[in-house]
């Protein structure tokens, strides 16, 4: 399965005086079984995008095909679309509403027509899946901690048996220590699952040491589509699009710019060292 | 100006029912010291007590065991309570939720009016306020049209106009994108340099605390580190330990003397690396001294 | 999907109307409203007319802008025009199945759609004028003798004047919420009346949890910045009454005397 997104536009406020172009002429194909991290700051139009994806927003021009069909198209089933392509808005926890966690979880599968019995099937795989402890299945969501509330709403939409996952923002307002928690179990979700992962963030740190392909946007436009290393070297434009590279990636170009001559497509700290290191006859050390 | 001493606080804990079903411990025995003029970091994970902490510099919280100094003022005391409240600011984590009126003049003008200011006493520290923190232009606006960052420095704003010596923010930035992050920042670093207010920001974003005076670090209800960041920083296995960030550069650094380079451990820019590992730069005069925060 | 509700928001501008005092403005109101009673005749409704037509020029709104928030409220002027059309008993004009207008009823139901349509107009011009702070603050001024009867004058204001402020964010909220649970494939759009309550289920705990949390964060925020009720506070805008608004008060006296000798001759 894969979308194939042909010169989409979104307006917002369609002919009024407050029009807003919140996507412009954007054409992607998003393929399967791939991890993509989608980076833009806010308003530059990737929660818009990502909406029109599972068809929550209705493109004003352009087209989206889902294995080839127009997702606009009127023999198009909708609601196979969104089980297919599921996704996880910012902060989902605040969406949990069922006396337990396995009940809401239950939620999504049962909408889609699934028997008691079916729906409770696919929802213990989904909180195996998010590594929800055994013994919370019974509490209350409201009682459990931050994190864990997360995961229980990242599992209510696996639990949909989706192609593909959109995350947006999956780290907003987590610590250091659930971030990096939340992080690992989308990659581990990756391997094991063999979907396609669209991670939606602000963040390079975040995404750049998991994902096979970055998606910049800015202005509603989708400015890069790269894998990782090759948008980097483009710290400055992204700079002006107040975003920012990696940390690393800043550290080797000023390591480059002073004269070591290092490659600066490396993006964690253990290469970075090897790196360095191995130019050590160089350096004043 | 704020003084902690032995500071034990319990949170009861409750059944379904309501009835008290015991006690968590979110503070545990925590003695520390701020001095008047300081740019504070407070980190810590969610769960190690910095936003309970916090609560008790502005008197809405009080300790189950130990003392709260603020300003020569006891918290305990009812009388010193509103005192309290106006000496020591505080700015929340959620934007939306802390700003009360529909105009953002008004809502800098409420705490004012809460304290019992004259009206064109009030008109003259809205002003004075809204410009230090560059929204002064925005002062008919609704705050529904602002953004994360702008709202919050509507309420730092709100909270300066009550004339404090001391601002308390708890997790202030938690919910803002970069952009709307490193403008909080800055006004906040703009107050403290400019009118001399302590700062105390409570933050798990590791590069906030970079330029700060000071840091404590909190770790299950206890001051698990105190220190200047370089201090705090270069020790990155026990900041590991503790699920905190320490800036890439530190790391860098970190591993670069595991590889056997003689570098210093408490490297906290990406400048300061360069020098150690290149020598001083000759044509750039400015390295070195600032860092980079992003 | 609530962006249809356009009935008597405030519109931006500048005129003789906004910036009179919020309380001239409340009294005026109140005062046009019962003088629509008041007059009882053709000629008492076309001095009514008259004098929202002055007041509708004076406001500086757009025409058009105010018509069409009355577009919202239409169906329900007709509903009333109908009801008393066919159901005042009567002499019968005209006949349809088991519908019969009346004469009296025709009278009735033209006399109901001129007073509604005033009464509307002119409740809509005073809140076209004045900001919701600013109507809170006038009805707290204006109930203050109140007081000494024990109402919670200045917190019934306060809590008016927050949750005017908190309408916009929950409808925000509300349409993020319904948008994450058609994510996971709820149907908000279901005719069956049962199936359609149920599926507000997921849409109402949330939002109320999430307005019991902003109202405990946003309690908490007014605390500490000293909050304490009314008693001790002082006012960033004070309401003062400067001449104009004399002079407004005394036009609407005229006004309403002008009504009450219609009423007497007519």
């Amino acid at each position: 399965m894969a979308i194939k997104v042909d010169d989409i536009s979104y307006l917002y406020e369609r002919d009024t005086a407050m029009q807003v172009r919140a996507l412009d002429h954007v054409s992607v194909e998003i393929p399967d079984n791939q991890f993509i991290g989608l980076i833009g700051h806010t308003g530059s139009g990737k929660s818009t995008f990502v909406q029109t994806l599972n068809g929550l927003l209705k493109v004003t021009e352009g087209h989206i095909y889902y294995n080839g069909e127009d997702i606009d198209g009127e023999k198009f089933d909708k609601k196979k679309l969104r089980s297919d392509v599921g996704l996880v808005f910012q902060y989902p926890e605040h969406q949990l509403f069922e006396v337990d966690v396995l009940s809401d979880v239950c939620y999504g599968p049962k909408n889609l027509g699934m028997s008691d019995e079916e729906a409770k099937k696919v929802a213990l795989e989904a909180l195996e899946s998010v590594k929800m402890p055994k013994a919370l299945y019974k509490s209350s969501p409201f009682d459990l901690s931050g994190g864990q509330k997360r995961r229980a709403a990242i599992a209510g939409v696996l639990a949909m048996k989706p192609r593909m996952l959109i995350l947006d923002e999956p780290t907003a307002g987590l610590d250091p220590r659930g971030r990096d928690e939340i992080l690992g179990l989308i990659a581990e979700m990756k391997r094991a699952l063999n979907m396609t992962i669209i991670l939606v963030s602000h963040s390079m740190d975040d995404v750049a040491r998991y994902v096979d392909r970055i998606m910049v946007m800015g202005g509603g436009k989708l400015l890069y589509d790269d894998e990782p290393v090759k948008v980097f070297r483009h710290v400055r434009e992204l700079e002006e699009l107040g975003l920012s590279a990696p940390q690393v990636t800043y550290i080797m170009t000023l390591l480059k710019e002073r004269g070591l001559d290092v490659n600066t497509d490396v993006l964690n700290v253990k290469d970075a060292a090897a790196e360095i290191l191995a130019h050590r006859r160089e350096l004043h050390v | 100006m704020i003084k902690i001493s032995k500071l034990i606080h319990d949170y009861i804990k409750r059944d379904d029912e309501g009835n008290a079903a015991g006690t968590v411990r979110a503070i545990d025995g925590v003695d520390l010291q701020v001095e008047p003029g300081m740019f504070i970091a407070v980190l810590g994970h969610n769960g190690s007590g910095k936003s309970t902490l916090a609560k008790h510099l502005n008197a809405l919280l009080f300790p189950t065991e130990g003392e709260v100094w603020v300003d020569g003022l006891d918290t305990r005391e009812e009388k010193n309570l509103w005192e309290i409240r106006r000496e020591a600011g505080m700015v929340f984590q959620n934007p939306d939720n802390q700003i009360i009126a529909q105009v953002v003049e008004e809502d800098v003008g409420f705490g004012p009016e809460n304290i019992g200011v004259p009206t064109q006493e009030i008109w003259k520290r809205v002003e004075e306020s809204l410009k230090a923190v560059g929204m002064y232009e925005y002062r008919k606006k609704s705050p529904n049209r602002l953004s994360g960052g702008q709202k919050q420095r509507v309420s730092i704003a709100g909270v300066i106009a009550m004339e404090p010596k001391c601002i308390i923010m708890d997790e202030p930035t938690a919910m803002l994108d970069p952009n709307g992050r490193k403008e909080v920042i800055k006004a906040a670093m703009k107050l403290n340099r400019e009118k001399g207010i302590t700062v105390i920001l409570i933050t798990h974003y590791m590069e906030e605390a970079i330029n700060a005076d000071k840091i404590f670090v909190m770790d299950k209800g206890k001051l698990a580190m105190q220190g200047t960041p370089k201090e705090i920083f270069s020790q990155v296995e026990k900041m590991k330990e503790l699920n905190l960030d320490v800036p890439e550069v530190t790391l860098l650094a970190h591993e670069l003397r595991k590889g056997g380079l003689d570098i210093p451990a408490d490297i906290l820019t990406k400048e300061e690396l360069a020098d150690a590992l290149l020598g001083k730069a000759q044509s750039d005069p400015a390295g070195g001294s600032n860092g980079d925060q992003s | 999907m609530f962006d249809s509700i356009t009935l008597g928001q405030y519109y931006q501008t500048d005129s003789v109307l906004h910036r009179l005092d919020p309380r001239v403005k409340l009294v005026g109101t109140f005062a046009y409203l019962i003088s629509l009673f008041v007059v009882d005749s053709l000629p008492g409704y076309l001095l009514a007319a008259l004098f929202l037509a002055v007041m509708i020029k004076l406001s500086n709104v757009p025409f058009r802008y105010i018509v069409r928030g009355m577009k919202t409220i239409l169906f329900l002027l007709i509903i009333t025009v109908c009801f008393n059309l066919f159901l005042t008993p009567g002499e019968v004009i005209w006949e349809f199945w088991i519908f019969k207008m009346t004469r009296e009823g025709l009278n009735f139901a033209i006399k109901m759609a001129i007073r509604l349509s005033l009464l509307i107009l002119g409740s809509s011009i005073m809140t076209l004028t004045t900001t919701p702070t600013q109507l809170t603050d006038a009805l707290e001024s204006l109930m203050r003798p109140l007081k000494k009867v024990r109402v919670p004058v200045h917190e019934i204001a306060m809590m008016m004047s927050i949750a005017l402020r908190f309408i916009p964010i929950l409808m925000e909220e509300t349409d993020k919420i319904m948008k994450a649970q058609i994510a996971r494939g709820a149907d908000f759009e279901s005719r069956n009346l049962i199936k359609k309550i149920k599926s507000m289920v997921p849409l109402l705990v949330p939002l109320f949890i999430s307005a019991f949390r902003r109202a405990n964060d946003l309690a908490m925020a007014m605390e500490a910045r000293c909050y304490r009720g009314g008693e001790g506070r002082t006012k960033m805008k004070p309401l003062v009454y400067s001449s104009k608004d004399r002079v407004a008060y005394l036009i609407l006296l005229l006004f309403f005397a002008a009504c009450i000798a219609m009423r007497i001759l007519f």
